[in-house]
């Protein structure tokens, strides 16, 4: 049986109660949001992009404190990134958070902490949905993206 | 302290109803489970309700001794199964007080009794510039099939606003009625709040304007007496598994004359007096509105339940759900931070919530670990939820098996979940 901590690190508690790059951009050049109407979790991501890299990136929203701590890891994860880099980010980790076979959160760094979300299936959609807008950004979507 | 490890050992009755909870959660096998290794503390009864053995074993005696399609056939077993279903029709006709058992249809639940509602009686009688008056409570079943109808025929749908409190603001609704207003559709028991709604005084009012009602009883029917001749509503719709019965089956009552007048639902086999290529005669209410191959056993199940629920005696119920309920209110308001959604002066058993500073999703999964479950979300009430500034809340929700200590055990773990996240 998983350990409540397994879930709730200590990172994790701490980015929620104060999230890094919890602001808006005053002149991104992307911005996405994703939503999650099944708990009401919802995050605008900010980004500011140049050469192909993610120059900087933020958030904003409301939401769970894994929704919001993996809000706010990935903000420090992916920037500096290069667009494909931040995409081989996201697909490791959810990898790791789905608990898919052979998935290991070496490469991760800090992210590894979310590896606990694979013993609580229906948390995947709190742990990904900042990644979720992150791609839709990247993706240059306008409409707000749904984990629905 | 008391926690949840004692349920079982603590046989101490609480008030002097003689309820004896203990002995009746013993009826309950899932309720001897064990969740995370500790013992199960269900608290997701607005959601859906365990199940009694006698309910279990009415199902599986169905299947295995009485399995046939109903209403066809001569041979023996149809004619139980045609009996058993039919009966089942009576015995929830008696359990509403309904005049007539051709008043009961059965459908899937609450929300099928709700959209066949608004798309046989609705089509037929609400056209351009109708209106439609729901309220800000509503389940979203209770919102939904309207709005499709609405739209098809351009009429408008107008909504009560509660208040503060979570009770329904009646002067405001005495103003949305008029002369363009077809039906009102209003919850008797709130699903996210717990308000009871005066639904009879809500009849009599939208009766001055000869306007329909139609009450959504699916959170009523476990926690009080219904008695839809006294109401004299037009339409009252109950699903099963929220009042201790299987999934996939409930009912709905509507008045005889309505249900003689109304067009039919789906077409097919049962719902026919005869077919032919040029002209189908349709069969009388309720049949006209149960085409195909109903689901037997559901019903079977359900009379077994509400028998259950009758033989506890539906008003000893009551007492002992408001009795934990108002133990666990002063429980829960001992909580620092903690904020109850809906304090209406009526309401049955739901504890709607909020921890400052900690998302409920957060909460419902740390209560888990202590194997007690409750429902997280928006509870299909997102006007609800907008109404009162939250994404969500946390929610309890009573049954018949309840006890005072399962109230202590979700105390105490609130303070665990505050723990957790100071």
């Amino acid at each position: 049986m998983a350990d409540l901590r397994d879930l709730y690190q200590d990172i994790i508690l701490e980015h929620s109660k104060n999230p890094r790059n919890y602001r808006t951009l005053e002149t991104p050049d992307r911005t996405a949001e994703g939503f999650n109407p099944l708990c009401g979790d919802h995050f605008t991501v900010y980004l500011q992009i140049g050469d192909g890299k993610i120059r900087d990136i933020s958030f904003q929203g409301s939401g769970c404190a894994i929704s919001k701590a993996s809000a706010s890891m990935m903000t420090q994860a992916v920037k500096g990134k290069s667009t494909e880099q931040a995409e081989e980010l996201f697909q490791k980790f959810h990898h790791v958070v789905t608990g898919k076979d052979g998935a290991t959160s070496e490469e991760l760094g800090k992210l590894a902490a979310f590896s606990g979300v694979s013993e609580y299936p229906v948390r995947v959609k709190c742990a990904t949905l900042a990644w979720h807008a992150l791609r839709a950004a990247l993706e240059g979507e306008q409409h707000a993206v749904s984990t629905e | 302290m008391t926690t949840a490890t004692n349920i079982a050992q603590s046989p101490k009755s609480i008030g002097q109803t003689g309820y004896d909870v203990y002995t009746i959660r013993k009826d309950f096998p899932i309720l001897a489970r064990k969740i995370q290794g500790k013992p199960l503390v269900y608290l997701d009864n607005a959601a859906t309700t365990q199940k009694p053995q006698a309910v279990i074993d009415a199902m599986v005696n169905y299947y295995n001794s009485e399995n046939a399609n109903i209403h066809r056939g001569v041979h023996t077993l149809s004619e139980q199964a045609t009996e058993s279903y039919e009966q089942a029709r009576k015995m929830i006709g008696r359990f509403l007080n309904s005049a007539d058992a051709r008043e009961i249809v059965f459908v899937r639940g609450a929300t099928e009794g709700i959209n066949l509602v608004a798309q046989t009686w609705g089509r037929a009688n609400v056209g351009r510039g109708d209106e439609i008056v729901v309220s800000a409570m509503e389940h979203h079943s209770n919102i939904v099939p309207w709005q499709i109808l609405c739209e098809e025929k351009g009429a408008r749908l107008r909504v009560v606003p509660v208040n503060d409190a979570g009770e329904l603001m009646m002067e405001e609704f005495e103003k949305l009625l008029g002369p363009k207003t077809k039906l009102v559709a209003i919850a008797h028991v709130s699903n996210a709040l717990g308000t009871v709604n005066p639904v009879r005084r809500i009849v009599e009012m939208a009766q001055q304007y000869d306007v329909r009602v139609l009450i959504d009883g699916a959170q009523a029917v476990p926690h009080l007496v219904v008695d839809v001749c006294a109401l004299d509503c037009d339409f009252y719709v109950f699903s099963g598994h929220k009042v201790y019965g299987p999934t996939g089956i409930g009912a709905l009552y509507g008045k005889a004359e309505l249900l003689d007048s109304m067009p039919p639902y789906q077409g097919g086999g049962d719902m026919i007096s005869s077919v032919t290529f040029e002209k189908t005669l349709y069969n009388r209410a309720p049949q006209k509105f149960e085409a195909g191959t109903p689901h037997v056993s559901g019903t079977i199940g359900l009379a077994a339940a509400l028998q259950y629920v009758n033989a506890i005696g539906i008003d000893r119920i009551a007492k002992h759900e408001q009795e934990v309920l108002a133990y666990g209110t002063r429980r829960l308001l001992e909580i620092p931070g903690l904020r109850l959604i809906g304090t209406a002066k009526e309401k049955e058993g739901i504890l709607s919530f909020v921890l400052e500073g900690i998302h409920p999703h957060d909460i419902g999964t740390v209560l888990d670990r202590e194997g007690i479950a409750i429902r997280t979300g928006h509870h299909c009430a997102q006007p609800l939820m907008q109404r009162f500034g939250v994404p969500a809340t946390a929610r309890a929700s009573l049954g018949l098996y309840n006890t005072v200590e399962e109230m202590d055990a979700l105390a105490d773990g609130l303070r665990k979940v505050r723990e957790v996240f100071a």
